[in-house]
């Protein structure tokens, strides 16, 4: 009885795709671009809901206004590898010349990225790379080097506490290339005497998700009552652990504070911290400019994929707001330095 | 007709078309044959788990742990690879684990009569806790000569091998609860357990055997996912219990038990992939994707319930004009 039903269907789907299949390929039109080019630009940012990709989709606006590209944000649901995979897959299909993504994972997205690079799509990682399979794309976009990130946290969550006590780190996803990166920077870090008097206690990891972020942030308050330091080099883990750290009481001067009280610093957006400097539960913390790396992904795409720059080490490109060192080994672009946030600057920062 | 219109799964069929058409006015780089099937790789780890979950549901049960069993084996899979052990030995190990952890959920169930919500519940964060312990949050590689399924095709077509047998084994299960002792049995299992163990069905077998298969097919889907992504980590499949019963609730499942079939499933699962797809490729953000598939659940259960209530009340109807139906 429900095979002449299904019978039909078929039939119904094979006609429409028929009809379609003649029809021309319109593709989607420019987006308030002054000068089109007709070069489409995507970003792919590690999940929807994070302040600090808004400020990364606003830089490919930026270098979007300048060069008059096509350009989108479509971001997956929840920042695991799976999550990105659909959304290149759609993109691919959707034709575009430039896709730029902060990857969620080093190995999984290999395969399909693969795909977009075998379209003759320029690929560009932003933000996050694909550590150790840096040959599966263009060109990286990245902050400031981990080096430099490791050194400048140690030293100003040191100068916090004195350079002495014990500290935790509250990290994103366990296998997020760049945090690793980081933490292991900072384990380096600390090897130099100056930082003799800093243990790190614990390592947790919060996934960029403000609940588990939270709830892992009790824990490290519960298992380490002396805690002086918690670093949180993520704009979810930290905003998190200051709710957490304002709620306990437990920030210098707060009305539990052991000692000097806990010093909580990391990396985040000055707005998601704004309200926590104001009240002094959070003195200071730091972050490079994420729409740098927008707007050096939004260049570097439209360069490459023209054909007026040739991705290596050595090759120089330059841009009208920011100008970049030249291409670094593994075909690496640096985003810029570090900014500290404290309570006398960071009004001047709207992101 | 009537009879036709009464099956759960015409509305299903239904949906499917209406999103396909959907997707085409959307988007007209969307109907693509190719890209299409290329699409449908990223739902057969889903498609998997749903064609176990159908059996649960049908008995009357409910499995929330197969995302975390998934999770589980294919974290074994990877570890026994990269120990050294030849992929067969290792697959078989790993399907025998994913048989092991349904068998436990259905020993719970069904000798311990306890609710199969919670029993997996419990397993739900048991499976993924182990995962996370077995990994210690790293994800690890697997051999490159074992990755990649996904892009494997059948010679000189489109059709990719995982689709081909995601498909067999849909027409495996079909066969067996559509046609089967054990098939009637857990229809009957679901109706009411009253009944069915005054008619001689072995409910407690049939309970612990329909969880035993829906961990088999999550272990099955952990070796695929391992290979697609070509790297395993303990979050492989998270969420993955939610895509798979929404599966079966869109394909017709009563959730109630007692009635659904696969082909619904599978009808269910394809419309899914077609949404997803036209959505992706419009650049709908996620969380209207989530939006819009959670209405579609909705309306396809309000949809088949004002469609079944329509048939049956032409039907008695025709009974009462007491006329000799002449229905072809």
């Amino acid at each position: 009885m429900n095979r002449p039903a299904i019978l039909v269907l078929s039939a119904a789907f094979v006609l429409v795709a028929c009809n379609r299949g003649g029809s021309s390929d319109t593709g989607p039109t420019a987006q308030g671009s002054t000068k089109p080019t007709g070069l489409k630009v995507v970003y792919i940012p590690k999940s929807t809901g994070i302040s600090y990709f808004d400020e990364i989709d606003k830089g490919f606006k930026q270098a979007q206004a300048e060069l008059g590209y096509d350009y989108a944000e479509v971001a997956p649901a929840k920042a695991d590898p799976t999550s990105q995979i659909p959304d290149i897959k759609d993109q691919i299909q959707q034709g575009v010349d430039v896709l730029a993504i902060s990857a969620n994972d080093k190995d999984a997205l290999v395969p399909v990225l693969d795909q977009a690079k075998a379209k003759g799509i320029t690929v560009i990682t932003v933000d996050a790379d694909i550590t150790g399979n840096e040959s599966h794309r263009d060109v990286a976009v990245l902050q400031t080097d981990a080096k430099t990130i490791g050194q400048s946290q140690i030293e100003l969550l040191g100068s916090l506490i004195g350079y002495k006590g014990d500290f935790a780190i509250l990290s994103a996803q366990s296998n997020a290339p760049n945090q690793n990166a980081w933490i292991a920077a900072m384990n380096d870090t600390l090897k130099d005497p100056k930082y003799a008097g800093m243990h790190l206690v614990a390592t947790v990891y919060g996934d960029d998700e403000a609940q588990k972020s939270t709830s892992e942030c009790e824990g490290l308050l519960s298992r380490y009552p002396n805690l002086r330091g918690i670093i949180s080099p993520t704009s979810v883990g930290l905003a998190a652990a200051a709710q957490v750290v304002e709620t306990r009481g437990v920030y210098p001067g707060g009305p539990h504070a052991v000692g000097g009280g806990l010093q909580l610093t990391g990396l985040s957006t000055p707005n998601q911290l704004k309200s926590f400097v104001t009240k002094g539960e959070v003195t200071k913390f730091q972050l490079w400019l994420p729409s740098n790396m927008g707007y050096l992904a939004g260049y570097l795409g439209s360069l490459i994929h023209s054909g007026k720059l040739k991705p290596a080490p050595g090759a120089t490109f330059t841009t009208p707001k920011v100008k970049p060192d030249p291409i670094g080994p593994n075909n690496v672009v640096y985003g810029g330095p570090l900014i500290t946030f404290d309570k006398s600057n960071i009004d001047q920062y709207s992101f | 007709m009537t009879k036709i219109w009464r099956r759960p799964e015409t509305t299903t069929a239904l949906l499917v078309l209406l999103t396909f058409i959907g997707g085409d006015i959307y988007s007209p780089k969307f109907p693509n044959v190719a890209y299409l099937l290329d699409n449908t790789t990223l739902s057969i780890e889903t498609g998997l788990a749903a064609l176990g979950m159908t059996f649960v549901i049908i008995s009357g049960e409910i499995d929330l742990s197969v995302g975390s069993t998934l999770g589980l084996t294919a974290c074994l899979f990877a570890k026994l690879l990269n120990g050294g052990i030849p992929w067969p030995i290792a697959g078989i190990a790993t399907v025998a684990t994913g048989c092991m952890l349904g068998w436990v959920n259905g020993v719970l169930v069904a000798r311990l009569k306890l609710p199969s919500f919670v029993v997996t519940l419990g397993t739900f964060a048991a499976y993924r806790g182990a995962a996370q312990a077995l990994m210690n949050a790293e994800s690890i590689r697997i051999p490159p000569s074992l990755a990649g399924v996904d892009v494997l095709h059948l010679p000189g077509t489109a059709i990719p091998d995982e689709l081909v047998f995601l498909i067999v084994m849909a027409i495996i299960c079909g066969v067996v609860l559509g046609r089967t002792v054990f098939g009637r049995w857990v229809y009957a299992t679901g109706s009411g357990i009253q009944s069915a163990i005054y008619a001689g069905v072995p409910v407690a077998r049939v309970k612990a055997l329909v969880f035993v298969l829906s961990g088999f097919m999550a272990s099955l889907g952990g070796m695929l996912m391992d290979s697609r992504l070509s790297m395993a980590e303990y979050s492989h499949g998270l969420g993955l219990e939610i895509d798979a019963i929404t599966a079966v609730v869109l394909g017709g499942t009563s959730i109630f038990g007692g009635e659904g079939t696969i082909v619904g499933t599978m009808l269910a699962l394809l419309m899914l992939v077609f949404l997803r797809s036209a959505m992706g490729i419009a650049n709908v953000s996620a969380e209207y994707q989530l939006a819009a598939i959670g209405s579609l659940l909705i309306l396809s259960i309000i949809a088949r319930n004002y469609v079944r209530r329509l048939s049956l009340s032409r039907e008695r109807r025709m009974l009462s004009q007491a006329k000799p139906a002449q229905e072809s």
